[in-house]
């Protein structure tokens, strides 16, 4: 077998395993979702961490129903679609009111419920 | 095919990439931008596992209307970049949890992800379509989502509405 055929060869197991490379990044994308809420100080990069959270949680959606051959896990991201879009406006709305209130937007201010 | 092969792995590479300067700027604006291109390479992902329903929606919704509701308000708010880290107890505590994390999920997938069933059929819209609106199963969750986007869309006129005499 000469290099170019190797080569082919490895890029076409690589072809079956989308679905494992989309399963990893999705974990990967969380992960750092998950960080991303407890490092960053600003109410609104907090907010933008747990859309990427969603976002990898879609990725693994797609990847399943890819795997499975159905549409189900299609159908729940658009369901995860639409509670996004109602939580990022609910969420900013807050962030409005807060602004108006505090006039500040660091997370750690906020502890008015603290014990 | 080997196009499709560096496609997806770059679109992948970008995504890690760019999920990674979300959350190491300090700066919301910048943070915000490289969500944009996270959310962008996704959808060529999408669209790369066969759901072109799903990244089309994920460039309209995702990239185009949340994205920008997002930016609107960082420059409504006028956000200024963050001083300092948390590097405190809660952000030692959320570096620690994302390692946990981190190997915790390289073993799912690893484990996980041999037994999955190999399929390479292409969905298409109509039939994302067809399960939303003639699958019984769906129904009522369809419904559902119309009341929360109405008492989500009345919920931030209440939350974000100036009082009268304040």
């Amino acid at each position: 077998m000469d290099g170019y055929t190797s080569t082919m060869n490895f890029f076409a197991t690589a072809h079956a395993s989308f679905v494992q490379v989309a399963l990893a990044v999705s974990a990967f994308l969380f992960v750092i979702g998950a960080v991303g809420v407890f490092v960053r100080r600003n109410v609104i990069t907090v907010m933008m961490c747990v859309e990427l959270m969603l976002n990898a949680v879609n990725l693994a959606f797609v990847a399943f129903s890819r795997a499975h051959g159905t549409i189900d896990g299609q159908i729940l991201v658009f369901f995860v679609f639409t509670v996004a879009a109602a939580e990022a406006a609910v969420g900013l709305a807050i962030v409005i009111a807060l602004q108006r209130n505090r006039e500040d937007l660091d997370v750690d201010s906020f502890n008015l419920l603290k014990g | 095919m080997i196009l499709d092969v560096i496609l997806f792995y770059g679109a992948a590479l970008v995504a890690l990439a760019s999920g990674l300067f979300v959350i190491s700027q300090r700066n919301p604006i910048n943070s915000a931008f490289s969500l944009i291109i996270t959310m962008c390479s996704l959808a060529v992902m999408f669209a790369m596992l066969g759901s072109g329903f799903i990244a089309v929606l994920q460039i309209v919704v995702y990239a185009g209307a949340i994205m920008v509701l997002f930016l609107f308000v960082i420059m409504l708010l006028n956000a200024k970049q963050e001083e300092g880290d948390r590097m405190g107890g809660i952000g030692r505590a959320g570096i620690i949890l994302g390692i946990v994390l981190a190997v915790q999920s390289v073993m799912v997938v690893w484990q996980g992800a041999r037994g999955l069933p190999a399929n390479h059929r292409d969905t298409a819209s109509i039939d994302v379509a067809r399960g939303l609106f003639a699958d019984p199963r769906f129904l009522y969750p369809f419904e559902a989502t119309s009341i929360l986007i109405l008492a989500a869309l009345v919920g931030a006129i209440v939350v974000a509405r100036k009082e009268k005499g304040k």
